[in-house]
């Protein structure tokens, strides 16, 4: 066999473009869809219509209905953006934080950075702060999670290196304090911020407003961006860290950086759509199994997928039962708690066992 | 002037001292065999010369410069480390880890041959075949030559191998200790950590033995290679052989041998 040329051979690179072609298509066509699907249907050809007749093109119809321009552009088209922004940074952010350290089952939940993030957007919701407008919850969330990491990171680690097994044992200890401290938040709160927090906790789109849309999105494109760009130096650290140290990768700060970008990244999505857990283990897992665990592929593609998933599972939460709004952390964690199981059980007989 | 210099290095996990006071120095062109007993220190004082971790007490020079003073990017261009476990988060394929061994290079004029010296490295150690399995799916020497290879794509004048052989079958022994001697001879300075005695023997300008976190014997392998120092360093009887040379006119070849005694017979256990 000659390997002269071609870093990917035919048929990797012909499954990674079969699969980010898929996720664009699937993303583009679910986004018309979720978008003229509710109490108001507008069929997607119609929301293709309004969509390029705003961006200056005289093309396609426009909603047949009265009410459908409005529908669209107050309601619709805000959170279905802001489902593919929040998807995308729960599933890069998954991505990020499996490289770093070197796990498939590492998880910003596991972790303890939604916890964190918890913690400091629910202390808005409480105190009802308001000092820096609609950033506030996400300043705090972003807070919070980052000092969550920061002290799994910083406790976890002896002689300038970290060990998986206490990283994850640290994550559970702030998770506890950390749903603690919500506990506690919960018991401060008035009625209104109670109610605010237990729906907040499981997980929603609902209500999303541009503005919302606008703190979120840069914050998220930031951190994909951030990911991408560490994304070879990811590849090395599976080596183990010494040999990505001998290798000219400065480790410590790599990992540092990496989780300031995780940070970033759950902060955005925690901020105002509360917790949805397992988006950022499912998502990256399946496109690992697709196209390996390259991460300047696995990064971008996760992204997509992690937004495909999510439009689609808001679509369910939206339409499953007439009438309701379901919480879309509830279902993400029903289709997520079996995945984990099995990921468990599929880790522990490849590898026997996960240290 | 040595490529690479230890002085006086010394590391010690809180009272248990690895390394006590070891001098070194390599020269470029050449292949420094460490031996010694398991414990001896071998692995640690690869490890110092890498530059990771670093002595608690004197000092790594490499050209001339501490080790400290060099920047990471500057040092894995310098120097490759070939460690003896081979680990591996997620399952990448072997040419995916090879390539990882060009990322010191990536940015600089270099990086445009990374493809040919990725596939020049996989043919040297022999896993071209192997290039699209993933790693998990290897055994154990293939996984060891995977990493060799990977420390060959970094094209780094100086080498540091620790163990590299344990794997390894009879012709892929042969064949990586003569890949190393090549690099050598084209400049690089070789520093390999061996357990076979014969093999550093055969293919070492130099052996060094280290017993106890010391240097007990450094010089070429015919000076150190002897029954009385090798005896006393591993606490086993050990014969060192010299068969005559294939080549005519070259020097005797060195086997050394473990003195099997012959076991006492086995007394079979009174049963009540």
């Amino acid at each position: 066999m000659t390997t002269d040329r071609a870093p990917a051979p035919p048929a990797r690179a012909w499954r990674r473009s079969v699969l980010v072609v898929v996720l664009v298509v699937a993303l583009v066509v679910l986004t018309l869809v979720a978008a003229g699907t509710g109490q108001l249907h507008v069929p997607p050809d119609e929301v293709l219509g309004s969509v390029l007749h705003r961006l200056g093109l005289d093309v396609g119809p426009l909603p047949a209905h009265p009410l459908g321009e409005q529908a669209l552009w107050t309601i619709r088209f805000p959170r279905v953006l802001m489902a593919v922004l929040v998807g995308a940074a729960l599933a890069t952010g998954g991505a990020v934080l499996q490289g770093v350290f070197g796990n498939p089952l590492a998880d910003p939940g596991i972790v303890g950075v939604s916890s964190g993030a918890a913690v400091g957007a629910c202390l808005v919701i409480v105190a009802g702060w308001t000092f820096a407008g609609p950033w506030t919850s996400a300043l705090l969330a972003f807070v919070g999670g980052l000092a969550a990491t920061l002290l799994v990171y910083l406790t976890a680690r002896a002689g300038g290196r970290t060990e998986v097994v206490t990283l994850v044992l640290t994550g559970v200890a702030v998770n506890a304090v950390g749903g603690a401290a919500v506990a506690f938040l919960t018991f401060l709160g008035d009625t209104q911020a109670r109610e605010q927090i237990v729906f907040w906790q499981l997980g929603s789109l609902n209500g999303t407003r541009w503005v919302y849309v606008a703190v979120v999105a840069p914050l998220v494109l930031v951190g994909v961006a951030a990911a991408v760009v560490m994304s070879h130096r990811l590849d090395l650290l599976a080596l183990g860290e010494r040999p990505a140290r001998h290798l000219g990768v400065d480790v410590e700060r790599l990992r540092l950086g990496a989780v300031v970008v995780v940070a970033v990244l759950t902060a955005a999505a925690v901020a105002f759509c509360g917790v949805i857990g397992f988006v950022g283990l499912v998502v990256p897992h399946l496109v690992r199994m697709v196209v390996g665990p390259a991460h300047a592929v696995l990064v971008p593609a996760s992204a997509l997928g992690g937004a495909v998933l999510l439009v689609g599972a808001d679509l369910v939460a939206r339409t499953a039962v007439p009438y309701a709004d379901l919480p879309i952390g509830m279902l993400t964690a029903l289709v997520g708690g079996p995945f984990f199981f099995w990921l468990i059980r599929r880790t522990r007989r490849s590898a026997g066992g996960w240290a | 002037m040595s490529v690479l210099r230890a002085e006086g290095a010394r590391v010690a996990y809180g009272p248990h001292v690895v390394l006590d006071g070891v001098d070194l120095a390599v020269d470029a062109g050449e292949v420094v065999a460490l031996v010694g007993p398991n414990g001896a220190g071998k692995s640690t004082l690869l490890a110092v010369l890498g530059g990771d971790p670093r002595p608690d007490a004197g000092r790594v020079l490499l050209d001339g410069t501490d080790l400290r003073d060099h920047g990471l990017g500057h040092l894995a261009r310098r120097r490759a480390v070939m460690l003896q476990e081979t680990h591996l988060s997620f399952p990448f394929r072997v040419e995916q880890v090879v390539h990882m061994g060009r990322h010191p290079w990536r940015g600089t004029a270099d990086e445009q041959h990374d493809d040919a010296v990725v596939a020049a490295a996989m043919a040297d150690a022999e896993v071209g075949h192997l290039a699209q399995r993933t790693v998990p799916t290897l055994s154990g020497g293939e996984r060891a030559r995977t990493s060799f290879a990977r420390t060959l794509a970094q094209r780094a004048p100086v080498l540091l191998l620790d163990e590299p052989t344990a794997a390894l079958d009879v012709r892929h022994q042969e064949a990586l200790l003569a890949r190393v001697r090549r690099a050598a001879d084209q400049g690089a300075a070789v520093v390999v950590v061996l357990h076979d005695l014969t093999l550093a023997a055969a293919w070492a300008d130099r052996v060094v033995v280290l017993a106890a976190g010391r240097v007990r014997a450094d010089g070429t392998p015919a000076d150190v290679l002897t029954s009385a120092l090798l005896t006393s360093v591993y606490e086993h009887p050990v014969d060192v052989w010299h068969r005559p040379p294939r080549v005519p006119g070259a020097p005797p070849e060195i086997v050394v041998l473990p003195v099997r005694a012959p076991s006492p017979p086995v007394v079979p256990e009174e049963t009540p």
